[in-house]
């Protein structure tokens, strides 16, 4: 006789005003298995995702907890059938400890002691590593993750499903968190995983189901599945994974940073003794942990953070004259004839305005040009036009708010505005978080062009495995300093691993940077 | 499926869906809708609090707003001080800078006109007068709106309280003067100032048979000031400066705005649009100062201009929607075949504006109604 599936799914259709979500999506999960999800930006597996959790209602279709019908319209809903959802956002109160987060908001005697005992007792039984009274800002970002799972196993869920869990994790807590995950399925628990990366995929999944354009495809036993058959699935043809990469030409100097400082709020520095070159006609890439001074050693090249001691040197390609960019403003640095752009983090509270249209957010390093006091509006709605035909950037018009924008097309918008200015250097950092393998495949094609046509690019990422791909180089910065600049042809994934964790306090540890160098 | 089903499941009655857009019929239809079913509610309580005839109530509210030409004129003007006020906290309001002391920039504005009014003329020639009295009135408001500017540039301080606070210094400062100006000294009156000369007053438009004479100009002036704040938000690079610094400060940054300029600049503007509504209350209105000359504008004007999304051309409607309540409120409150007081008049008023406001909730989002589950097993 067949099994009961633990989940089941059964013709759910959800809509967002015009937009269709999901539609008519069917799948199961059986008991103790792990099943991946798998599917393109927009295909409709978060929305999926939160209707099991009960933070969306579905509009059509029912749902089966070991083959009996449920309703669930809360996450309280959910829980009290087992279900466990591990946000990509964690909800934790800061100032709690993990113990106190994890019985936070359950009902009955509040008893923190037998509480802690019975942490430690699951942490014990999946291998996790944790402190119970340690309080959650103290943590680092893969703890925090360990305290939303526990707190999820100790309302005795079944089923648990995380939301692209490795995104903000090193390879190495990656692997500890897999082999958590692998314990948890033998105790016959159902894992739903959400992820883009497919080398995950095929290391961890039994099976995998796959979503395209919010409608069920098909589910694939991962032993009979390779890359290219679960990106053909996903994408619906056949599309290439290899990034090309050339020599570059002629690498001379473009920037060359010396010795920066920057120091945050609070006067503690979040960048220290800073030095590298980046190169013309060549992708330097930056790898380390999520904020470790990426973000603000990006912003003080484009005069967004001030420098407490160092220099920026800018380099001319034509005239080769050298400019200090040291305490200059971002229009300063324009007028200086420095053809910076840059792609920031934060796509739309930094690099485009959510509401406005795509016009006006072309317009907006451009704005300012000519004596006339109104706006011209002709320009920038060309280049919205060729951007949109050129880039494949889905949207309904140019008139489209970007706030409505998919996050890829979102991102097309953004790398297309900064690459029309004809940059010398481009800085992009995490240009493809959240972007699904076609619109990824167009940012590093886009990057590379840049490359080609001799511009110094920056790319900060986190995929350890397309920046050994993409990159001449790999600069790899930890807790604001640098621990190492590797060859990208040479390097492995574990050195750098092992870089982006250097713990800099000890003196010992700074002497072995040299021979990594 | 081997799902056997033992009990009913207990589907929600209905859910909330956000929707993704609207058509302009739909929308217009949900606030028709809610307009009928706010004097339909009114009506019920009406006749079961009261026991009045509800249309004789709505009669009322009508003649009071528009039952002969002298109140269309009433009607349309009081729209307009109200526009000009809800236009300058529009400016702030699109940077996401929360003036809320357009009462203190009126008075300061309304202030500088009555002095100039009071002690230039005879001084000056008379044209000299009206540049000076603009001027002023400008420079009153705006400089009421510099201070708090700066410090939220600067400091980063709190508009909100800021421009609270100030309304209460304004207001003190105009009761102050309306004791050292006042004819009488002690009785806190001003009176009519140049009642026969008419200096400083805004010159009436048509013959003496035009009852619209001494209305006109004022409405004229707001009317201008509207198109100007329309185009200068919408196709200006000061407008597109404030789009960008409203949404995020962070792009602003980016880009190379000079966000405290831009603070700066527009709330000063903005203030002295206040301020010039001040100079229009005392020139061409009142032509003398009190102490409650402003109205309740600086406040009302908020809503205004909330319910147009910030709208100048919108705003129109909403402060002739709201200057039309008020106007039948009062003529319900006065009117001897209703034994009703100005209290349930705001009542019948509060509850029209609550319908109008919560109707937008169903303009953004949908109710779906459980469906019966028939056909499928």
């Amino acid at each position: 006789m067949e099994q009961i599936p633990a989940l089941e799914l059964k013709n759910i259709t959800k809509t967002f005003g015009s937009i269709v979500a999901n539609k008519d999506v069917s799948l199961c999960a059986e008991k103790g298995e792990i099943l991946a999800i798998l599917g393109e930006n927009g295909s409709g597996k978060t929305t999926l995702m939160n209707m099991i959790s009960g933070i969306y209602y579905p509009d059509a279709g029912q749902i089966f907890i070991n083959g009996k019908e449920v309703v669930i319209t809360s996450p309280k809903d959910a829980f009290d059938n087992g279900i466990g959802m591990i946000h990509q956002h964690f909800k934790l109160v800061d100032v709690l400890t993990a113990a106190e987060n994890i019985v936070l908001g359950l009902k009955g005697r509040f008893n923190l002691k037998s509480a802690v005992k019975e942490v430690s007792s699951i942490a014990k039984k999946y291998g996790f590593e944790i402190d119970p009274m340690k309080k959650i800002y103290e943590m680092s970002v893969s703890e925090k993750q360990t305290v939303e799972i526990i707190k999820v196993l100790y309302r005795n869920a079944n089923i648990l499903i995380l939301d692209e869990p490795t995104a903000v994790l090193t390879p190495q807590e990656t692997s500890k968190l897999f082999d958590v995950l692998r314990r948890m399925k033998d105790e016959g628990k159902t894992i739903i995983i959400i992820t883009h990366k497919l080398h995950e995929v095929l290391s961890l999944s039994d099976r995998v189901a796959v979503l395209r354009k919010g409608e069920y495809i098909c589910t694939i036993q991962t032993s009979e599945a390779d890359e290219s058959i679960l990106t053909e699935a996903m994408v619906g043809k056949k599309v290439s994974l290899n990034i090309e990469r050339v020599q570059p030409k002629d690498p001379v100097d473009r920037l060359i940073v010396k010795d920066l400082q920057c120091l945050n709020r609070e006067g503690v520095p979040v960048l220290q003794d800073v030095s590298f070159s980046a190169k013309a006609g060549e992708i330097l890439g930056i790898a380390g942990i999520a904020g470790s001074g990426q973000r603000e050693l990006l912003e003080a090249i484009a005069g967004l953070q001030h420098i407490s001691s160092g220099n920026i040197t800018y380099i001319d390609p034509k005239t080769d004259k050298q400019e200090n960019l040291r305490d200059k403003t971002p229009v300063q640095i324009r007028q200086l004839g420095v053809r910076l752009s840059f792609v920031p983090e934060d796509r739309l509270g930094m690099g485009l305005v959510g509401n406005m249209d795509i016009v006006d957010n072309m317009m907006l390093r451009s704005y300012g040009k000519g004596k006339s006091v109104f706006l011209k509006r002709k320009e920038p709605r060309d280049l919205a036009n060729e951007i949109i035909s050129s880039l494949e950037v889905v949207t309904p018009s140019a008139s489209t708010p970007v706030r409505r924008l998919s996050g890829g097309n979102v991102q097309k918008v953004l790398v297309g505005r900064e690459i029309a200015s004809t940059p010398t250097v481009l800085m992009a950092a995490y240009p493809v978080r959240g972007l699904d393998i076609n619109s990824s495949y167009m940012i590093y094609s886009l990057l590379n062009q840049q490359k080609a046509n001799g511009v110094a690019v920056i790319f900060v990422g986190e995929d350890l495995d397309v920046l050994v791909e993409l990159c001449d180089r790999i600069m790899v910065i930890g807790s604001g300093r640098i621990a190492g600049i590797v060859d990208g042809r040479k390097a492995t994934k574990e050195q750098i691993g092992l870089l982006m964790t250097k713990n800099f306090k000890e003196p010992a540890e700074d002497d072995r940077t040299e021979d990594t160098n | 499926m081997t799902g056997e089903k033992t009990k009913k499941i207990r589907d929600p009655l209905f859910h909330i869906i956000k929707r993704g857009s609207i058509v302009w019929w739909k929308s217009a239809l949900i606030r028709v809708s809610a307009v009928l079913i706010a004097l339909i509610v009114v009506a019920i309580i009406t006749l079961l609090i009261t026991g009045q005839n509800p249309f004789e109530m709505y009669k009322a509210m009508v003649d009071g707003a528009i039952g002969n030409e002298l109140r269309i004129w009433n009607l349309l003007q009081d729209t307009a001080l109200l526009l000009v006020v809800g236009l300058a906290l529009t400016l702030s309001f699109k940077m996401r800078f929360w003036n809320i002391g357009g009462q203190g920039q009126i008075i300061m504005g309304a202030v500088a006109a009555t002095a100039c009014m009071k002690f230039l003329p005879g001084k000056v020639p008379d044209f000299a007068l009206y540049l000076i009295m603009i001027a002023s009135a400008l420079i009153a408001g705006g400089l009421w709106a510099l201070i708090p500017g700066i410090f939220k540039a600067f400091l980063n301080t709190n508009e909100t309280l800021f421009t609270l606070m100030m309304n209460y210094i304004a207001l003190n400062f105009a009761a102050f003067l309306t004791f050292r100006w006042s004819k009488n000294s002690g009785n806190n009156v001003i009176g009519i100032i140049n009642r026969k000369s008419h200096a400083g007053w805004f010159p009436e438009i048509g013959g003496s048979g035009f009852v619209g004479r001494n209305f006109l100009l004022n409405i004229l002036i707001v009317f201008v000031i509207m198109l100007i704040v329309f185009v200068y938000l919408k196709y200006s690079k000061h407008g597109y400066e404030i789009s960008v610094v409203g949404e995020s400060e962070k792009t602003a940054r980016y880009i190379g705005i000079n966000v405290k300029k831009v603070i700066i600049r527009t709330v000063v503007i903005s203030g002295a649009i206040c301020g010039l509504a001040g100079l229009i209350l005392v020139s061409g209105v009142h032509h003398t100062l009190t102490t409650d000359i402003e109205g309740g504008r600086g406040f009302t004007a908020i809503i205004v201009s909330w319910m147009a999304h910030f709208n100048p051309l919108y705003m129109a409607l909403t402060s002739f929607l709201i200057v039309f309540l008020e106007k039948g409120a009062i003529q319900v409150a006065s009117s001897p075949a209703l034994n009703l007081d100005d209290n349930f008049a705001n009542i019948v008023t509060g509850i029209i504006i609550l319908f109008i406001i919560g109707c937008e909730f169903f303009i953004n989002y949908k109710i779906v109604f459980r469906k019966r589950k028939g056909g499928v097993s």
